[in-house]
Parts: C-alpha cells; sequence; structure tokens
C-alpha cells in the first residue's frame, strides 16, 4: 500500500514537471538580512514584490519563485554565498546588493556561471567600469554620478574651491573623484582632498583642517552612522553658516531623524528625492505604503522595484523563457524604464542614465529643488562593452 | 600651520584622549587585576550609549530628570549588569585559558548586538546635547568649540582623579592592589577575593558605561559602535602595560596625540599611524610604558 502511494505521488510530480511549459522563474534575493544594512534590504525586497504584486504575482506569464539568502554585508563570504544561491538554488536570475564589496564578488560568481545580475544599490564604479559584463545591470547608480552632479552645481553657484572629504575607501574615492571632475571643469578648484581610515568617526581634527582652509564649500561622501556624526560634527564646529556643506544624497538618507537640526537646509544630489510629485511617484508611494505600513518608501524600495522593471522588461522580450539568456539580456539593455523616480534607459555598461536631482533637507524630507544633471550617464571607464 | 590651528588640533587630541581612557582604564583594571581578556569591553560602552538613547524619555518622564540623572541611571544599571555578568559568566574564567576567555567574550558580543538589533532596532540614532551645555565658544575667526565636547573633558579629568584616590588612598583601592599582585594571599588574609573581583568587573563595566554614555551626544548611536572602539582601546592598554591606570592614561594621550596630528600631517597613512607608534613602544618596552 504504501509503495503504491509513493509511485502515484512520484508519477504525479513528474506529470506535472513535464506538464508546463516552463518552470516558474527562479529570482535570488542575495541581500543583507541583518547588521547595518538590514533595514535597506528590506526595503529593495519589498518593492521589488511590490513591482511583481503590481502585474498579478507573475511576470510575463511567469510565476515568481524566490530564494534568500542573508549576505550580512561580509565580502569575504561573498562568493559562498553566491554559490548557494547560483549552484544549490539553480536561480535564474540574481538580485544583489547593498555592499559594494559584497556586490563584487556577487559580480563575479555571476559571470562564472553565466547567471544575470540585477544589483539594486551597490554603486562601485568598477561594476559597470573595467569589470562590465553583459549579464550584469544596476537599477541603482554609480558613486560617479552623483558626485559628478553635485560639481556642476557648486560650480553653477559660483564657489571657487572647496575640500573634498571621505574615507579612504573606494566608494569615498569615487565619490569625490566625480565632484571634482565637474567642479574643475566649471572653473572651481578642489584644493584638498581629505580623509580618514574607515570606519573611524573622530572627525575633529579635519574640521579644523576645514576651518584653516576656508574653502568655499565643502564636499563629503558619508553614509550611515558616520553620516549623523559627520553632519552634527560639522554644524557643532560653526562651520555650518561659514561653508555650505555639499553632498552625494546619502549624507541625508535615512540619517534626517537622528541629524536633527543640524542636517537643515543641506543641499544633496541623488536619483531619487521627496515631493518629486509626479502622479508616477505619488502612485508608487502610496502603493508602497499600503503595503508595507512600517517603513517609508525610500530611495532603496525604488531600486528595488525598478529591478523587478528591468526583470520584466527581460522577460516580456522571450515570453517568459529565461533559457534565452541573450535575448533577455538585450532587451533590459535597451529598455525604458517607466520608475518612480522618473523614466530611465540603461547605458552599454548596464547602469541606468538618469536625471540627478538636487535636493534640500526641510524638515524630515530631502526635498527636490531642481533637476542638477539631466539623463546622466556613467562614462563606464575601462569598460569593453 | 599657524599657531591658533596649532593649539585647537592640540585641544582635539587632548579631548579624544581623555575619553580613550575613560573607556580604556575600565579594560586595563579588569585585564591587568583579574587577567581577563575581555572582548567584550566595547559592548558595554556601546550598552551604556544606548542606554543613554533609550532611557533618556523614561527618566524624564517617571524621574523628572535630565540627562544628568539619565547618565546617572545609566552607570548604575551598567554596574548591576556589570555584578550580575561576574557572578553569571565571568567568574568561571579565571583559571581557564584565554583562548576560552576569547571564546565566551566574544559570544557575548555577539549577544549583545543582536539584543541591541531587538530592542532598540538598526537605525541611527541621536542623542540630543542637553540644553545648558549646548553653546559653543568661538576660536578663531571661523571655527567654534562645542561646550558639550570641553564638558566630556571635564568628566573624564574628575573620574581620572577620582580613580588615583581611590587605587592609591583608600581600604578598596589597597585591596585590590593586593589582589592583583597575589590572590592567594590576599584570600588567605580572609578578605574575599571572589567578591572584590565581582566590584572591580562592575566598576570597568560601568566606566564604559559611562564614557559611552557621556559620548553619546557627539557620537551619535549606530549599530558596531562598540567594536570600533575595542580595537583601539586594546591598543591604549598595551601601550601603557597590562592593568596600569598610569599608563593606561599616558598611552590614551599619546593615541590622541598621535591620531589627531596623524589624520593631519599623514593623511595617507593616517589608519596605521596609531599601531606603527604601538609597534614602537613594544620594540623598547615590551610589556608597556608601565609594567604592573
Amino acid at each position: 500500500m504504501k509503495k503504491t502511494l509513493t509511485r502515484t505521488a512520484l508519477a504525479t510530480v513528474l506529470a506535472f514537471s513535464a506538464g508546463s511549459a516552463f518552470a516558474a522563474v527562479k529570482v535570488g534575493f542575495m541581500l543583507p538580512y541583518s547588521g547595518t544594512y538590514a533595514k535597506l534590504g528590506e526595503a529593495i525586497e519589498n518593492g521589488f514584490k511590490l513591482y511583481v504584486q503590481e502585474q498579478g504575482g507573475k511576470l510575463a506569464g511567469q510565476e515568481i519563485e524566490y530564494y534568500k539568502v542573508d549576505d550580512e554585508s561580509n565580502p569575504s563570504k561573498g562568493p559562498e554565498n553566491a554559490n548557494r544561491l547560483i549552484k544549490r538554488d539553480g536561480v535564474d536570475i540574481l538580485v544583489g546588493t547593498v555592499h559594494s564589496g559584497v556586490a563584487m564578488a556577487l559580480a563575479k560568481a555571476a559571470n562564472d556561471s553565466d547567471t544575470t545580475l540585477i544589483i539594486p544599490n551597490a554603486g562601485a564604479d568598477a561594476i559597470t567600469g573595467p569589470l562590465c559584463s553583459k549579464n550584469v545591470f544596476r537599477s541603482s547608480f554609480s558613486n560617479w554620478q552623483p558626485g559628478y552632479a553635485m560639481g556642476v552645481v557648486a560650480a553653477d553657484e559660483g564657489f571657487k574651491t572647496a575640500v573634498t572629504i571621505s574615507w579612504n575607501y573606494a566608494a569615498g574615492k569615487e565619490s569625490t573623484d566625480g565632484f571634482k571632475e565637474s567642479f574643475e571643469k566649471g572653473g572651481g578648484k578642489v584644493v584638498k582632498h581629505l580623509t580618514l581610515p574607515f570606519p573611524n568617526v573622530e572627525f575633529q581634527p579635519l574640521l579644523t583642517e576645514i576651518a584653516s582652509i576656508k574653502p568655499d564649500a565643502v564636499y563629503t561622501f558619508f553614509a550611515g552612522g558616520g553620516a549623523v556624526k559627520f553632519v552634527q560634527d560639522y554644524a557643532a564646529a560653526g562651520l555650518k553658516d561659514s561653508i555650505p556643506l555639499l553632498g552625494a544624497g546619502f549624507l541625508t538618507d535615512g540619517t534626517l531623524e537622528a541629524q536633527g537640526e543640524s542636517a537643515q537646509g543641506l543641499q544633496t544630489t541623488l536619483h531619487y528625492a521627496d515631493g518629486l510629485d509626479t502622479p508616477r511617484d505619488n502612485q508608487f508611494r502610496e502603493d508602497y505604503i499600503k503595503n508595507f505600513p512600517q517603513l517609508p518608501p525610500d530611495v532603496y524600495a525604488v531600486q528595488g522595484y525598478d529591478a523587478a522593471q528591468m526583470l520584466d522588461a527581460g522577460l516580456k522580450a522571450v515570453n517568459g523563457d529565461v533559457s534565452k539568456k541573450d535575448e533577455m539580456r538585450t532587451a533590459i539593455r535597451s529598455a525604458k524604464i517607466d520608475s518612480p523616480r522618473g523614466e530611465f534607459t540603461l547605458s552599454k555598461a548596464g547602469n541606468p542614465v538618469q536625471d540627478m536631482y538636487l535636493r534640500k533637507v526641510e524638515g524630515d524630507k530631502n526635498q527636490f529643488v531642481k533637476i542638477a544633471v539631466e539623463k546622466l550617464a556613467d562614462p563606464a571607464r575601462g569598460c569593453k562593452l | 600651520m599657524d599657531p591658533a590651528i596649532l593649539l585647537i588640533q592640540c585641544l582635539n587630541a587632548v579631548q579624544y584622549g581623555l575619553l580613550l581612557f575613560l573607556v580604556a582604564s575600565g579594560l586595563t583594571l579588569i585585564f591587568g587585576i583579574m587577567g581577563i581578556i575581555n572582548l567584550a569591553h566595547g559592548s558595554f560602552y556601546m550598552i551604556g550609549a544606548y542606554m543613554a538613547f533609550a532611557l533618556q524619555p523614561l527618566v524624564a518622564q517617571y524621574l523628572g530628570g535630565g540627562f544628568v540623572i539619565t547618565v546617572l541611571v545609566c552607570v548604575v544599571l551598567a554596574t548591576v549588569l556589570g555584578y550580575f555578568l561576574e557572578w553569571a559568566f565571568y567568574s568561571y574564567l579565571y583559571t581557564r585559558e584565554h583562548l576560552q576567555q576569547v571564546l565566551m567574550t566574544y559570544g557575548l558580543i555577539l549577544v549583545f548586538e543582536e539584543l541591541r538589533s531587538i530592542i532598540v532596532g538598526n537605525d541611527v540614532h541621536g542623542v540630543p546635547v542637553p540644553s545648558w551645555l549646548n553653546g559653543s565658544v568661538a576660536l578663531g575667526d571661523v571655527m567654534t568649540y562645542p561646550v558639550y565636547r570641553l564638558f566630556i573633558s571635564a568628566v573624564c579629568i574628575l573620574i581620572a582623579l577620582l580613580m588615583f584616590w581611590v587605587l592609591n588612598r583608600t581600604r578598596l583601592g589597597m585591596m585590590i592592589r593586593a589582589g592583583a599582585s597575589n590572590r592567594e594571599m590576599i584570600n588567605s588574609l580572609g578578605i574575599d577575593i571572589n567578591r572584590l573581583f565581582r566590584i572591580v568587573f562592575a566598576i570597568g563595566v560601568a566606566l564604559a558605561a559611562l564614557a559611552g554614555a557621556i559620548a553619546a551626544p557627539v557620537s551619535s548611536v549606530y549599530p558596531g559602535m562598540g567594536n570600533a572602539v575595542l580595537i583601539i582601546c586594546f591598543v591604549v592598554v598595551v601601550i601603557g602595560g597590562i592593568g596600569s591606570i598610569k599608563g593606561a592614561f599616558l598611552a590614551a594621550m599619546l593615541v590622541g596625540f598621535v591620531d589627531t596630528f596623524g589624520q593631519v600631517f599623514f593623511p595617507a597613512a593616517a589608519g596605521v599611524m596609531v599601531y606603527l607608534l604601538m609597534a614602537a613602544i613594544l620594540l623598547f618596552k615590551p610589556e608597556g610604558l608601565f609594567k604592573h
């Protein structure tokens, strides 16, 4: 009796798997679900699922099956975690991650196994630069982009000299290099680049340095706890009113509650802002709040949402058949994404060509001021695609 | 560099050094006197800071107190926590080898981080500076120096003086010094060494938590804040000589100056300056500046 049952069950399973044309599309999330970036990972996943849900739970007629791995924002575990999704779960599409170091490892694993990867945050220039690859896309930004946009703004405002300051690591350097490039093109001069070791937050000596140099403006790249402390210390040192502080958007994203008064009026550049007030963005925010009332919609949710849109564009072109990898990737690369941030396309290297916004902190919002640079494309230096 | 700026940088160095001393003094006490490598010391700093953040509204509501009361509540709670931890965990470690001590105290780091994540979450939070300390002093023509930072330094100096007095002039200090040099002897003289150690440990935890609590308004509170402090504190303890409060004080000042001026004059090598200092000192004084 037992044997017959097993046999029947087995036959049913076989019949089912042979019956459907293709199995569901397997999407693997490799995101931080613990540690400092846990909330970012959650927002990205929420955004992604929101889009799929809006399409009736299917993309191009295909069921979507989710697999999850917590990457712990730990680069040394990157290859191992990526392979759990690629080899063990056999995912068709990888979505990840926040931390640039982990994303590099992830990109390498994706290249080795010829898996399509959509990066919903990590901004390392190299991923869509020297390491670019036909199967790797980004729904977020390159570190160069916000920096370059702010350099344009700073030069336009007539600042002649600037000091840049960041942690002594790749993201900081890429961002401040972007600023320097456009600021000096616009006639300004970066007189000094100050750094301190990551994740040191004893800024006082460098603030004193800034006070002794007295530049027209300061451009900075900090995020998370470092951003909170830098903004507070900058104000406490009395520099805020005499030397304008400019930054990449992460300086004031998700940190405003902690920064309080000291962040008011700061100007930053990013590819998303509060108060864009377009029908598309308003609709997105309303839906997002309805589905995830505990987390307000932010740039990370948008990046997750757009990762799903990019996948959708690819799947539609191949009628949901993920085995047609090349066709699908060509379709993603040439897609026009109707993002809440505003429409964007992808560069050859797979990075968004998007409007960069100038924002100003008002209360707990990064209020939209103007478009700093329209359709800004990362130069993708070193990419051979 | 013009003299005014140089002076401000010296002030920065002293202020950073003093805060380091406050955290490191607890570590060196526990390390030197009880012989325990306490990796969880950074967590106590973190706990102090998070308590200052989380308890502030509660204290205002139920005790009607402000910042000072909050800090006092933090210190009292930390002392109780330290007393409990020594009884529940650390007291089993005295006779064990260092590897086991490292494993257990590392485990505690993970436990405390996870608890922090469950109770307060993973957000960065600011702690407001008390209004009566919110001013700033003008330094030079562009820069101002927050009064609160001067307040931190004053508290650190006060605590340092208090510690010297307790260790050198009181009966408790005498017992602590005696217990450190010969555990069996002091036990045979009828002094309860276990109780003594429990008190020392509680004081160490309280010092770290106090440092965290008063640093919170300038450092804000964020996940992983304890680990960064832990490493630099071990540097201070090793340079100063394990167990020596005097050594910890001098070492903290040295680290403060080297770190500050390293950032200004050798920005590219700022990350290694402090460790070079440690290596150089250990080369000539393998047991640190003050041998215990």
